[in-house]
């Protein structure tokens, strides 16, 4: 049988406030356990919620970006249920009156197409504090510096297909929200969180089938194993003639597993209603234009901007216009000089596969978009061969504290470019390899030919000290060996 | 001393005809002496109060001295006390000693006043007779010369049974749905609740959050203005306290009462009300005609759907507010948990009484699935009905009156047994917390040696038209100032 | 109204009260009487009643995002009913 997949996604994006939600309290990550849970995070007898402005600026900004409506008079609602990282026995969300309302947002997809991801509605909402469950005499311990952190929950309508879509979207919204600069993106540490929804049914069919919610997967790699992971599962279940429960299920990425959470309806009644310690929110023209104001240039417009002002192919300009944070690294490198092309190669290659190895984020980069920027000049005026220029790429990135042209100068690594010197070398490395020179001369395969270019490579390199421009010693010898 | 008003003994402070130190063990050895018989007080502060009235004696001696300066006072134990044991009468917070104050506590603290102790209350508040304290029920101080032990009401009943036996002068409270108004009519002295949102309620321990607020209670009206001049606020810490100026409540007190409107609910004179009950009231109401104001009848239609749309809304929000309670992180954790859920269900099957288990789970099950439309949203309709009844009366009348409960003091033990009789106590007073107005309870006479409470209900943010005209009706009467013998 | 054993084992469930058998039938009483008695909502006529949640029709006010808390967790863990390196304990949570 053939199946298709539906797949919504909840997303939590941890909003980079200074201050919890409804309370004074830092958010600042890594404290030492609950030095950030007063009284009013801890659920104190007798505290209160007063909720933070900023949430409601970068929601409405959220908002905004994604072409949502916006809820003039929102509501908060009590969600009740007992779990130990949340103080109060409820967590206070928005459930009849979300501050963002239904909205859009444009995903491009492997093949070169455009899709519409509808986006059903965004709430902001508080979140839960954290469990250890490392072995405390048989006890959990509960740090509850993160109850309370502001968070929108986005969902989605159940718009995408596949794996690729979701990763696409997920990808997306994380531009979006790093380009505001609500969210810092950190997927490390939990800043986004995704809940995908799942379901399948006969191909070509109306009838949406049962659907799964697997929770709180914080890569887009573990977001796409899941739903593989998920989808074969139902598929295998369906095809033996059995039903889909709904259910939440936990995925593990590390084992690439997963298992169901909780499945008893009871354990989910979770008696939702207004919050009486806070009233209605009131949002004006006002405060919309303000924040409409701080909407910065999006991905969208940047990836347009990038192949116009840069010349840059869609695949580059929206893999670099995606990411804010990359975006700006990008620009900051080809604006050093006049090679974007080049720039962007080296974004893409060298720097992002060495951010991938050492798992780190832009913002950790020893090395700035500038210092990159310089490389690239010097690779494109010819004065570094790209092995010369590997090296100085590591020594920029060991925290060598120097300028590019200083590295290069302390190294030796200035490739000789002057032909007539060139020309000398190369007239005394063919002098002394004859039998090499008659064999090439005899070849009348050109793709042969170009293969044993290489076998003088190696004694022209040597004879120049390593110093010789390879791309001019080739052009020589194809001249010299051609004649 | 102890039968003086705070405003005489803040002017016995001032002439320095006694210290607030000697004040202050004077009213401490009457309370550790006839508290035995009463149990008003959860907890005595003797050695803070002490050294807050030495302190407040030498803010006096520099010059610094405001009208509550070394003045006693109580508090219900309901407001959280810094570095002082709060409980709220519930053995889940025997333990519980917050390090923070409530913003009511704050205020006192800031005007100097001298706080003896923590008064008794109904468990979370959720009472109308004082008797379902972890610490032992209230018994009033009225009855007792009969050999009677009846309840002070609730759930205030220690602050009401307090200042009417004169171990202090004024003592806080709250009142949720009359806990203020029936303890104060009960013990025969004068209450107010304020209206929504002019009391800070943080630190305050929540029972309901959209009809708690924090009042007063003392002999006299003047003393209740004194008090509220001390709560009353904006506090930027609740987001539903009102951003609003607080006018002097003392200022207006002597304003005449002629012309004064005066609306009777008619619904507030039938039903269970005794005829020696109305007649005290009625009493009172004449005195008020004497005093210049006339009288015409009102209707609140609605009024027959109070207690029920309160006891949907009340649990349901009290559910919520006392998850918070699960032994985690602060007061009761059960012995020896098995496992997590172990810990929860056994440590509030411990920690809570009977009452408020009734309520969590009448609460919960307003709140569940299948159910929230008929009770929980149901019951909110009808509160706006409820509302809009006031809201109409007050086009016609400045104040309207009744009287604060249908009898007076009951035996304790008598509804015990059945919780719906023990709400029914609250008929005439539940209304107002629902609409959110302010309103007051003035002694107005005695039906068999036991007194009865005048409710004067007011507008919204009319406090000092309702002390006005309380403290009036305490120029031409002295029923506030009989002494339980 | 009725409010049967089953629907009482369920909120005591929901609630996290431990509800012993022989309490049921107590509880059966008095909470089917609190439910007779909030029945009588069900007479009055709310059709074109918008639903109250506040006495005040007041709207929320918005706080700056300023720190104003400092770190007290001394204080706070000193009433704790079990705490280890600044974490709270409670019984092994098995999700
Ligand atoms: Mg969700
Ligand atoms: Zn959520």
């Amino acid at each position: 049988m053939q199946w298709d997949i539906v797949i919504g996604l909840e997303i939590h994006v941890q909003l980079a406030t200074k201050t919890k939600i409804f309370s004074g309290s830092s958010t600042a990550y890594g404290a030492e356990p609950n030095t950030q849970a007063n009284a009013v995070d801890l659920a104190m007898p007798g505290t209160l919620p007063v909720p933070n402005e900023q949430a409601f600026r970068y929601a409405v900004m959220f908002g905004l970006a994604v072409n949502a409506e916006i809820e003039r008079r929102s509501v908060f609602e009590r969600k009740n249920y007992f779990y130990p990282d949340l103080p109060k026995g409820y967590q206070t969300t928005q459930l009849e009156r979300p501050i963002v309302g239904p909205g859009y947002v444009d995903i491009d997809l492997p093949n070169g197409d455009t899709k519409r991801v509808r986006i059903h509605h965004a709430h902001l909402e508080e979140d839960a504090g954290k469990s250890l469950h490392e072995d405390f005499h048989g006890m959990t311990g509960i740090d509850l510096n993160r109850a309370g952190t502001p968070l929108i929950e986005v969902v989605t309508e159940p718009d995408m297909t596949n794996a690729d879509e979701a990763v696409a979207f997920a990808k997306k919204l994380h531009g979006i929200v790093t380009s505001l600069g609500i969210c810092d993106g950190d997927m490390s540490q939990g800043s986004m969180r995704f809940d995908v929804n799942i379901s399948l049914k006969p191909k070509g069919s109306d009838t949406l089938g049962t659907r799964t919610e697997t929770k709180n997967l914080n890569s887009f790699r573990f977001m796409e194993q899941a739903i593989a992971h998920e989808v074969e599962r139902q598929m295998d279940i369906l095809e033996d003639g059995g039903t889909i429960e709904q259910e939440t299920r936990l995925y593990n990425g590390d084992r690439d597993e997963s298992r169901s959470m909780r499945t008893k309806e009871e354990a989910n009644d979770y008696r939702y209603f207004p919050c009486p310690d806070l009233l209605p929110v009131e949002i004006d023209d006002t405060f919309i234009d303000e924040a409409r104001n701080r909407v910065p240039e999006l991905p969208d417009a940047r990836k347009v901007r990038f192949k116009e002002q840069y010349g840059l192919n869609d695949y580059d300009a929206g893999l670099l216009a995606g990411d804010s944070k990359l975006a700006a690294f990008f620009e900051a490198a080809a604006d050093r000089g006049k090679d974007a092309k080049l720039a962007s190669n080296w974004v893409q290659g060298e720097f992002s596969a060495r951010l991938n190895a050492e798992e780190k984020s832009v913002a950790d980069s020893p090395i700035t978009g500038e210092q990159l920027g310089d490389l690239v000049v010097r690779i494109a005026d010819n004065t570094i061969s790209s092995a010369g220029a590997k090296k100085v790429f590591e020594a920029l990135w060991a925290g060598e504290n120097n300028s590019v042209d200083a590295i290069i100068d302390a190294k030796g690594l200035k490739q000789v470019s002057d032909t007539g010197e060139l020309e000398k070398m190369v007239d005394e490395v063919l002098a002394s390899m004859p039998d090499q020179v008659a064999q090439y001369q005899q070849e009348s395969d050109p793709k042969k030919q170009k293969k044993m270019l290489g076998g003088f490579m190696g004694p022209l390199m040597k004879a120049s000290k390593g110093q010789g421009n390879p791309k001019l010693f080739n052009e020589i010898l194809v001249k010299k060996l051609g004649g | 001393m102890h039968n003086k008003s705070v405003a005489e003994l803040s002017r016995e402070l001032e002439s320095g005809k006694i210290s607030s130190v000697e004040l202050t063990r004077q009213f401490l050895g009457r309370l550790k002496k006839e508290d035995e018989q009463l149990n008003s007080f959860i907890t005595i502060t003797e050695e803070q109060a002490l050294a807050d009235a030495h302190a407040a004696d030498e803010q006096r001696a520099a010059g610094k001295a405001t009208l509550w300066t070394g003045v006693p006072f109580a508090h219900k134990d309901i407001f959280c006390t810094n570095g002082v044991s709060t409980t709220c009468g519930s053995k889940m917070l025997a333990n519980f000693v917050p390090p923070y104050d409530a913003t009511v506590t704050e205020n006192f603290r800031k005007a100097g006043a001298v706080c003896l102790g923590k008064t008794n209350m109904d468990e979370f508040a959720m009472g109308s007779s004082t008797e379902s304290s972890y610490f032992g029920a209230t018994t009033n101080p009225w009855g007792l010369s009969q050999g009677e032990k009846r309840v002070p009401g609730g759930s205030s009943g220690g602050s009401a049974a307090a200042v009417a036996a004169r171990l202090v002068p004024a003592a806080t409270a709250t009142d949720t749905g009359g806990s203020i108004r029936q303890p104060a009519a009960l013990c025969g002295v004068t209450g107010l609740k304020p209206t929504y949102g002019r009391v800070s309620r943080y630190g305050m321990i929540a029972f309901a959050s959209s009809l708690d607020q924090g009042g007063t209670m003392a002999r006299t009206a003047e003393d209740n203005a004194l008090m509220l001049n001390v709560m009353a606020g904006f506090d930027p810490k609740d987001s539903t306290s009102i951003d609003r100026d607080v006018p002097d409540y003392t200022a207006t007190l002597t304003e005449p009462l002629k012309g004064l409107r005066i609306g009777l609910p008619k619904e507030y004179f039938t039903g269970n009300l005794s005829a020696a009950m109305e007649e005290q009231v009625r009493g009172a109401i004449r005195e008020y005609e004497k005093l210049g104001a006339t009288v015409k009848e009102v209707s609140l239609p609605h009024a027959d759907l109070a207690i029920a749309a309160y006891y949907v809304i009340a649990p349901a929000e009290a559910s919520a507010n006392l998850s918070r309670f699960d032994g985690a992180r602060y007061g009761y954790r059960c012995e020896d948990p098995k496992d997590l859920l172990d810990m929860y269900t056994r440590t509030r099957a411990e920690g809570f009484g009977t009452e408020v288990k009734r309520r969590i789970l009448v609460g919960t099950y307003a709140l569940s699935a299948g159910y929230f439309d008929a009770y929980y949203l149901k019951a909110q309709k009808v509160r706006r009905l409820i509302q809009q009844d006031f809201i109409n009366a007050f086009k016609e009348v400045d104040v309207l009156m009744s009287p604060t409960t249908p009898s007076p003091a009951f035996i304790q033990g008598e509804k015990t047994s059945d919780p719906v009789t023990m709400y029914l106590e609250d008929v005439f007073t539940i209304a107002i917390n629902l609409a959110g107005i302010p309103a007051m309870s003035v002694p107005a006479g005695f039906v068999d040696g036991l007194p009865v409470g005048l409710q004067i209900i007011g507008d919204y943010f009319s406090e000092a038209r309702l002390l006005n005209a309380a403290h009036q009706f305490q120029q031409v009467t002295d029923w506030h100032q009989r002494e339980p013998q | 109204m009725t409010i049967s054993r089953k629907d009482i084992e369920k909120v005591a469930v929901l609630a996290r009260i431990r509800v012993d058998e022989e309490q049921v039938s107590a509880l059966e009483k008095d909470l089917g009487n609190i439910l007779d008695l909030v029945d009588q909502l069900s007479a009055a006529d709310t059709d074109s009643v918008a639903p109250m949640a506040h006495p005040l029709d007041a709207v929320q006010r918005l706080r700056p995002d300023e720190v104003s808390e400092t770190n007290e967790r001394e204080a706070f863990q000193a009433i704790a009913p079990a705490t280890e390196n600044g974490l709270y304990l409670v019984p092994r949570v098995i999700e």
